[in-house]
């Protein structure tokens, strides 16, 4: 009986001190390998392999170790399971002084819908912009125009409105940086952020 | 007029935002944030503030993404703590400093490290971690 007080004691103890520690760094999606420096007072591990780890115990310093992936998805699978969705960003384009998307992006517009409803809890900026023909002053207000647009576009679609922020650019962010007045197809455009 | 009411609404959109650091995006299990002394429960498209501290139940698991597109998710039994954030979206300078006091943590660094490689760190009790690029895990047992 008093043993197995003490054992239940020792068992909290240790699970509120935890007595080990191993980092991993992790191959991203497109395979690149980045870079994770573990510092324990002056010692200093650097790990920039593939399921390169470091592990401490007790009192000692980061010692090298070389996992396998499988080995780390099978330690860090319920971790790495609840990682969100990649942030990504998508383009549409205007008929010239509209706010109306040109036919192929009205096409792009469905496929990002698609892509929206398998996100949870999407976080959604709409930044509208426009190219240099027309006053400067009515290019703020076509480039919001735009980005409303498509907020309203993506509202009637079951998006709910609040997760949605639209605002406008003006001609001041060209992709393609142009003289003043020059009909640019690329530059009318609004860029959806979507986290 | 129209400004104005625009201009209105920009600044309660900021008002709703403005403290807010990340978003929790994946809610597993029981999972809480501690803030000013308080325990809310985590939900799918909560804002993350700094100082928050997420604890994960021993089913729990939690996803959130940061301003600068950050990612980081705990695992079951897991105490975090957002020590500090900070995130200048026109310059990409910025700081985030998160305390990992139990359980395991994956990271997927993002816009600050890109700009600044080691802009992240991640404390636990042995040691602190410098991010200059992408993905890792650490685990305490």
């Amino acid at each position: 009986m008093e043993v197995a007080l003490i054992g239940a004691v020792l068992a909290l103890i240790l699970s509120l001190h935890p007595s080990s520690e191993l980092v991993v760094v992790l191959p991203a999606a497109d395979g690149h390998v980045g870079t994770v420096v573990v510092e324990r007072g002056a010692e200093v591990l650097v790990l920039n392999r593939a399921y390169a780890a470091s592990r401490i115990r007790a009192e000692g310093g980061p010692v090298a170790e070389q996992l396998s992936g499988d080995e780390v998805q099978r330690t860090f699978r319920g971790t790495l399971g609840a990682l969100p969705a990649q942030p990504m960003s998508f383009l549409l384009y205007f008929v010239t002084g509209t706010d109306n998307l040109t036919e192929e992006s009205r096409a792009e517009l469905g496929r990002m819908l698609e892509h929206l409803r398998t996100r949870q809890a999407p976080d959604i900026v709409v930044i509208g912009h426009t190219d240099t023909v027309g006053a400067l002053e009515s290019n703020d207000e076509l480039s919001l125009q735009r980005a409303e647009r498509v907020k309203a576009d993506l509202v009637s679609q079951g998006i709910a409105a609040d997760r949605i922020r639209a605002a406008g650019r003006g001609e001041r962010e060209p992709i393609v940086p142009t003289a003043d007045g020059v009909d640019e197809p690329r530059n009318r455009r609004v860029e959806i952020n979507v986290r | 007029m129209r400004w104005t009411i625009a201009l209105l609404a920009a600044a309660f959109a900021a008002a709703a935002f403005a403290n807010d650091v990340g978003q929790i995006k994946t809610v597993k299990g029981t999972v809480h944030v501690e803030r000013d002394g308080q325990r809310l429960a985590a939900k799918p498209g909560m804002g993350v503030r700094q100082s928050d501290t997420l604890v994960t139940g021993a089913d729990g698991a939690v996803g959130m993404t940061f301003l600068d597109n950050s990612r980081v998710a705990t695992g079951p039994g897991s105490v975090l703590e957002i020590e500090r954030y900070n995130f200048n979206s026109t310059t990409h300078a910025g700081e985030f400093d998160a305390s990992l006091k139990q359980g395991s943590i994956a990271v997927v660094s993002g816009k600050m490290v890109k700009q600044k490689p080691g802009s992240m760190r991640v404390r636990t009790p042995y040691s602190v971690m410098g991010v200059r690029g992408t993905e890792f895990v650490v685990r305490l047992d």
